[in-house]
């Protein structure tokens, strides 16, 4: 049975957190991403689910506990916002070195350093790019609606167990905060059979499995990196995900993703009501990204812009993807200003129409 | 129909259940609805306010800059949000604590006085619902019955017995709106 409700863009990702079927959720509060672990709290769904809710003493301490679980098999989720993520960085990056699959969620808000708790998208690059050290990749979804913050934890999970890789939903403080309606899927089971590279006890007669991310011989440390890129190809392979709305005529070209895909669709219908021919792409994965299709589409327009909350990350991946084909600009407010529909219509003007 | 409201004033006003409860009436009506409150130092440090939109169609941006609806329960809220209807919107005032008149003459602008009625239902409580039904009766977005079904989503199962009372400030607020100025 499906059930629609009004919810909060963290605590309906906290509800849906428990449906996925998620083992233990680790972690501490921080703004504007708090309703999460609150939510959780509140609920108890140890009396659900037998789900485990743990306030840890700090981000350092929940990462590793996600670590933890993780190793044995169990479906661990975490959540933060920016200051909290660099707190994990170390941990992500042992959680990527080891494979092992886990949700980690950031309700950006802007910085750098403690910032404002005001929404933002300045961790796309921490993101997308690594943030933690060593050569690794992190699969991120960005949701835009709350309906998008439910069914991302679902395949989230989903993700990270078919590749063994850390699934990172890249929120921010306005689908965090906002209320929308919302359906919710149903409950699905808990307890799973512990895959067979889980440290669950050594059984007679098998092999001990060890989860490390650490290998001394160079030779041997090379082997797993050449693993690492060759399920990095098959990410990009198969999981881009993205949305375009009125692409077909579309002489100009949006690019944006989660709430400021919202903001600049806006801008869009504005645009189409004087008479320019503007549609949009909405990346819903940022790693792997929409690259082929961006290309393609950057074939059949005059100009490109990028929209974000911030000084210009993924635009970088807009023009490696356009690669010249068409210009490509970038427009975007940060520090937790919010760009408005109407200055998103006017750099467009300014920058391909000639306003 | 697109309907796009900023509801802004003082903390403990209401404000933001303000704007849940007409979007869980937008729910009962089967209309998309979003809601974005103001959150952090803005909040702390008094003054709050709440975007919300109801709509026929799909939402785009949950974030405006300008409104078709503005009410407005204080005098910092008026002077944010004054300028930002759009030409032929609508402007509501809280008239308790207001020291200006709107200025604007190319939108519609209605007054209430919420306050002192909620002081003569000797339920300050109730204030918010009364600046409802003032909204209700200029802007008949909604089915009274819906708003109603909406505010039992919003108020704990405890607190359902004051639902009447509640539906009484509606209608109170309903009488006591007063036009302020019309554009055609």
């Amino acid at each position: 049975m499906k059930e629609l409700r009004l919810m909060k863009g963290n605590e309906a990702l906290a509800e849906a957190a428990i449906r996925a079927g998620a083992d233990a959720y680790f972690g501490y509060p921080i703004t504007p991403q708090s309703e999460v672990i609150e939510y959780l709290m509140r609920e108890n769904p140890v009396d659900r689910t037998g789900m485990q809710v743990l306030q840890a003493e700090s981000e350092v301490a929940a990462i590793n506990m996600v670590y933890g679980a993780a190793g044995c098999g169990k479906r661990a989720i975490t959540s933060s916002s920016s200051p909290g993520i660099s707190l994990k960085m170390e941990g992500i990056s042992y959680l990527a070195g080891a494979e092992l699959p886990c949700v980690i969620v950031n309700v950006v808000r802007a910085g750098p350093g403690l910032g404002t708790i005001q929404p933002s998208q300045s961790d796309y690059f921490q993101a997308v790019k690594g943030g933690g050290h060593g050569d690794y990749k992190l699969i991120v979804l960005a949701p835009a609606t709350v309906q998008e913050s439910v069914d991302f934890v679902r395949l989230a999970f989903d993700l990270a167990f078919k590749y063994r890789n850390p699934v990172m939903i890249l929120s921010d403080g306005i689908i965090g905060q906002m209320m929308e309606k919302v359906e919710l899927f149903e409950q699905q089971p808990r307890i799973a059979e512990a895959e067979e590279w889980a440290t669950v006890g050594k059984k007679p007669g098998k092999d001990s499995v060890i989860v490390t991310s650490l290998q001394l011989q160079s030779e041997e440390q090379e082997k797993v990196n050449l693993r690492l890129q060759a399920k990095y190809r098959e990410v990009e392979k198969n999981e881009v995900r993205f949305e375009t709305y009125q692409c077909e005529d579309a002489e100009y070209l949006f690019v944006a993703f989660g709430s400021c895909a919202r903001i600049t669709r806006k801008a869009m219908e504005m645009a189409r009501n004087k008479g320019i021919r503007v549609g949009l792409m909405r990346p819903q994965t940022l790693y792997p990204f929409p690259a082929e299709e961006l290309h393609r589409l950057a074939g059949q327009v005059r100009g490109i812009l990028t929209v974000e909350m911030n000084a210009g990350q993924m635009v970088e991946d807009v023009r490696l993807a356009v690669n010249g084909v068409t210009g490509v600009g970038h427009f975007g407010r940060f520090g937790g200003m919010i760009p408005s529909p109407d200055e998103i219509l006017n750099a467009l003007e300014k920058q391909f129409i000639g306003g | 129909m697109t309907e796009e409201i900023i509801i802004a004033g003082f903390g403990g006003q209401g404000v933001l259940s303000m704007g849940q409860i007409l979007c869980y009436g937008g729910v009962m009506q089967d209309k998309e609805v979003s809601w974005m409150p103001s959150y952090g130092p803005e909040m702390r440090g008094g003054t709050a306010n709440c975007t919300a939109i109801i709509s026929d169609t799909e939402i785009s941006s949950p974030v405006l800059t300008r409104f078709d609806t503005a009410i407005v329960l204080n005098q910092p809220s008026m002077d944010k949000f004054e300028d930002a209807v759009k030409p032929g919107g609508l402007l509501i005032y809280e008239e308790n604590g207001m020291t200006r008149k709107p200025r604007r003459t190319d939108i519609n602008i209605c007054s209430i006085a919420a306050y002192d009625e909620s002081v003569k239902m000797n339920n300050t409580k109730v204030f918010n619902m009364i600046v409802i039904g003032g909204v209700l009766k200029v802007r008949p977005i909604l089915e009274l019955e819906n708003v109603i079904r909406g505010l039992k989503k919003v108020l704990p199962e405890r607190y359902h017995h004051l639902i009447p009372l509640n539906e009484e400030a509606i209608h109170r607020g309903m009488e006591i709106i007063k036009t302020q100025h019309q554009v055609d």
